[in-house]
């Protein structure tokens, strides 16, 4: 968290820990500092050290590919071709669509949770939700495949008749694809979404509800006007943690989206992402240009990540600046 | 304590006790569709000779291929042989031994459907996506009686990349010529139609839950989920379903060059099924005295006594003719004979 706002209570740490300094430190203390400074900079040099290797390895689809592997979109490892703009539309489509499903549903339950539900009931559901989380993602995977996927097949016609003149709509009901992929990306991040957002809204002063209840404002007005704004970053935080997570999915994804690197406006067309066509074929590719392009696809999930990890910081930074101003 | 600690003593002990033989490792990784017989086999080596272990990951053909270039390892295996280019980046030389057989099949899901007989040129043109509908004429013309529905195909395939689609793709090249130069063979290619399952299981499950619809998956995966499968023509004209025999058959009856590397999908003889294929390990020719008599000496036992465990785990032996060629190159591996001309002394 970027220090906006800094607290009375920083400013003591601040102050005590140049009088330390001040106070000629001790040869153990500044030990301790090197060491835990040393951990540091070890996670700065890991994260580096990542995209070096993945430059390294793709160097040679940039130089015969260059930038336009960035938007083309054939993907033909017989003939060599390769563009990785299918894969990124399927992630990014996918993932937009998680989010869409998993925000409402993960802070309309964490409201319930912090808000109104009993506190041992809210407790019990608590520990469920975690529990939820901690499902490995092949097993929700081989859900996706035998409960959602026939599932969503038998809703696609219904939905293709009543919202068919939406181009998002349209098409064979396959049951794999992109909304079923964006189905089960909601499942596995809805945890997160809910167990961090219940996390800080039981953070909310309760003098500040209370002033608020006490003003005579309902249950209602009081979610909305003090404990929403207030945990506002918090929920932030647990929705770019969330979609941070849904970019780089794998197995569940592969097992239900369809595994077919084209782009469609449809939802209920087969798609892929850039997680699992690397999962798919890297044991397999045999051409040197194949297996450049594969770490090539990683290096720009990385890249994705990295600008979203970052645009998602700057938006905290502004909400938390704006609502300190307010 | 005291018994605590001569029990932990003598445990030590029983330990150092095989480590004092020096066991010796020999490591290898590649192909995944063979690594169940594989394994089986590396395990019964080691019961009679308990001094020698292989270490094999199953990490996919591509990485065995790879490994075997930068040697990584004291042998590969693939499920498609390596090209001529592949061969040239290897310093010294790289055999091919076959050492089982596998086989594709049709597996689909049509209401009502329970028996299907498939040509080549018709599952290539499925695969085109120039066959779309079930009850289209040439697959009724194959199949005279069966009631088939005008219902939609629905293509499966293999999503990640596999030894599996390389026989089937490198099948379908030979009967299409469309097929070979629209998508050619690959253990990935760029499918015309149809979703990806990922895996065997991927694949069946897709199949086994959409109405209307066709993949392959390998002949084993088949035998033991019993999955029902179609039968396809082969190149005398007969209609066969495929069992391990059929597999055997179409390596017997194949030209087999002296370097391993033929397909042998769309083999001739009446007995012959259509889609098999070998899968090889890779050694090298020239080999450090102690590895290169292991492995000579595995081979030989894999050619002889491994080859009657293969049917217990549904892979198809090598057939006579081929089990003799291979014993004849594994006397060709040099164990440290002209280790001096070798740079791969491994």
């Amino acid at each position: 968290m970027p220090a906006v706002q800094r607290t009375a209570a920083e400013e003591r740490i601040d102050s005590r820990s140049k009088r330390v300094t001040g106070l000629r430190e001790r040869a153990g203390d500044r030990a301790f500092r090197w060491f835990v400074a040393g951990f540091g900079w070890m996670i700065i040099a890991l994260a580096v050290m990542v995209g070096l290797q993945l430059a390294v390895g793709s160097q040679l689809t940039w130089t015969k590919l260059g930038a336009p592997f960035l938007w083309k979109s054939d993907w033909d490892p017989v003939a060599e071709k390769f563009g990785a703009l299918p894969f990124i539309y399927g992630t990014l489509v996918s993932s937009a669509l998680a989010l869409l499903i998993a925000i409402p549903l993960g802070v309309g339950s964490a409201i319930f949770l912090a808000e109104l539900a009993p506190r041992r009931v809210s407790d019990a559901c608590t520990f469920l939700i975690e529990l939820l989380a901690a499902v490995p993602s092949v097993i929700l995977g081989l859900m996706g495949i035998f409960l959602l996927v026939p599932a969503v097949r038998s809703v696609e016609p219904t939905l293709t008749k009543f919202l068919g003149f939406l181009p998002l709509f349209r098409g064979v009901p396959y049951g794999v694809g992109l909304l079923t992929a964006g189905l089960i990306l909601s499942i596995m991040i809805l945890p997160f979404i809910t167990v961090i957002t219940r996390e800080v809204l039981l953070a909310v002063p309760r003098s500040l509800k209370e002033a608020m209840l006490a003003l005579g404002a309902t249950h209602w007005e009081t979610v909305v006007g003090v404990s929403l704004p207030y945990a506002r970053s918090g929920i932030a935080g647990a929705v770019f943690l969330s979609l941070g997570r849904a970019l780089g999915e794998t197995m569940a994804v592969t097992m239900v989206i369809g595994n077919t690197p084209k782009i469609s406006w449809s939802l209920l067309d087969p798609s892929y992402s850039m997680a699992a066509v690397i999962a798919n074929e890297l044991t397999e590719a045999v051409g040197d240009l194949h297996l450049s392009s594969l770490i090539a696809i990683g290096l720009t999930l990385f890249a994705i990540t990295v600008v979203i990890n970052g645009l998602a910081r700057l938006m905290i930074y502004r909400v938390t600046r704006r609502g300190a101003a307010a | 304590m005291i018994r605590k600690s001569a029990s932990l003593l003598a445990a030590i002990c029983l330990m150092a006790g095989p480590l004092a033989a020096e066991t010796i490792t020999i490591n290898g990784a590649g192909a995944t569709f063979p690594y169940p017989m594989y394994s089986k086999w590396f395990d019964e080596y080691h019961k009679i000779h308990p001094e020698i272990q292989f270490n094999y990951q199953s990490i996919g053909s591509g990485g065995g291929i790879r490994q075997v270039t930068e040697g990584t390892v004291d042998f590969g295996a693939t499920d498609g042989p390596m090209n001529d280019e592949q061969l040239s980046k290897v310093k010294g030389k790289v055999l091919h031994i076959p050492t089982v057989l596998g086989a594709d099949v049709p597996v689909f899901n049509v209401e009502g459907v329970a028996e299907l007989k498939f040509t080549g040129p018709i599952l290539a043109d499925i695969f085109l996506g120039k066959i779309t509908k079930w009850n289209d004429a040439e697959i009724a013309k194959v199949n005279k009686g069966v009631k088939l529905p005008d219902a939609p195909i629905t293509v499966v395939h293999r999503a990640d990349g596999s030894g599996t689609t390389y026989v089937w793709v490198d099948y379908l090249s030979k009967v299409s010529k469309e097929w070979e130069t629209k998508v050619g063979k690959a253990t990935s290619v760029n499918w015309p139609v149809g979703l990806g399952g990922k895996g065997n299981e991927g694949v069946a499950g897709l199949v086994k839950q959409s109405p209307g619809s066709i993949g392959y998956v390998e002949l084993i995966y088949a035998k033991q989920n019993q999955i029902n499968y179609g039968s396809v023509k082969n190149q005398a004209g007969k209609f066969l379903k495929a069992d391990l025999e059929g597999v055997s058959a179409a390596a017997a009856k194949a030209k087999i060059p002296a370097d391993y590397r033929v397909s042998i999908t769309d083999a001739p003889g009446e007995k012959a099924y259509p889609i098999s294929s070998f899968t090889w390990l890779l050694v090298y020719e020239n080999n450090t005295a102690e590895k290169g008599r292991i492995i000579k000496d595995f081979l030989n036992w894999m050619v002889d006594k491994g080859q009657g465990m293969t049917k217990d785990l549904s892979y198809a032996p090598l057939p006579e003719n081929v089990r003799l060629m291979v014993k004849k190159t594994i006397k060709t591996i040099s164990a440290g004979e002209n280790a001096g001309s070798s740079k791969n002394g491994r």
